[in-house]
């Protein structure tokens, strides 16, 4: 079986969204099977709506935000959205939205975008956790 | 290195960031028959160490990084 990355994703700025995708990315060339837990902001980032128009970025790094993502246009990085889509073609990677911010906030799984794979609570994923060489909260 | 050999597919994955490159090259790689050489253009420089590691991982076989004007041709042959 191979090995495992768990990332828990609690942010829903583009700076921190990059990570998640650019590792997820570098777990599956390296023939890693990915989880994603999506919890909060996390989670907040992936409405089917306005997963590919997000452009808030931390606040502690506001006043380079603009220059940041200046270059990234010039120098035409994709998206962190379509990395981690393509991560997904290319490797086993599983999307978890977590279920008790579902609940909590109201969002049905139809509002979710398409690359969120299914809902899981909070056991559920640490037993995930538990079964993987590295675990990251992000 | 010596001369270069010829590859039967050549990625341009110059411009591309890490994990570019690599990513595209494992597409590739996939996509190909064993014995098939695929050089991949990069100007990344995560890929100059990314690439062979994966390589070696993965089983295939690195025939050599050539060094261009800034960028790298890495040439890769698929061994399974």
């Amino acid at each position: 079986m191979a090995e495992r990355l768990s990332i828990i994703v609690f942010s829903g700025t583009v700076d921190k969204l990059y990570p998640v995708s650019i590792l997820a990315s570098g777990a599956v060339a390296m023939g890693m099977d990915v989880d994603i837990f999506l919890t909060f902001w996390g989670l907040n980032a992936f409405f089917k709506d306005t997963v590919r128009t997000n452009t808030r970025m931390s606040k502690d790094f506001e006043d380079m935000a603009s220059l940041v993502m200046q270059v990234m246009k010039e120098k035409k990085v994709p998206s962190w959205y379509d990395t981690l889509k393509r991560a997904k073609e290319l490797g086993n990677v599983k999307i978890h939205a977590c279920s008790m911010t579902l609940d909590l906030l109201d969002i049905k799984k139809e509002s979710l975008d398409e690359i969120v794979d299914d809902i899981m609570g909070v056991g559920e994923f640490i037993e995930t956790a538990r079964n993987s060489k590295i675990t990251l909260f992000i | 290195m010596g001369e270069e050999p010829k590859v039967d597919r050549l990625i341009d994955a110059r411009n591309t960031f890490c994990p570019g490159p690599l990513m595209e090259l494992i597409r590739a790689i996939r996509e190909a028959k064993v014995g098939e050489i695929i050089g991949v253009l990069s100007s990344d420089t995560g890929s100059k160490r990314d690439i062979p590691l994966w390589v070696s991982k993965a089983g295939h076989k690195l025939i050599g990084i050539y060094e261009k004007a800034g960028y790298a041709e890495i040439v890769v042959q698929k061994m399974k």
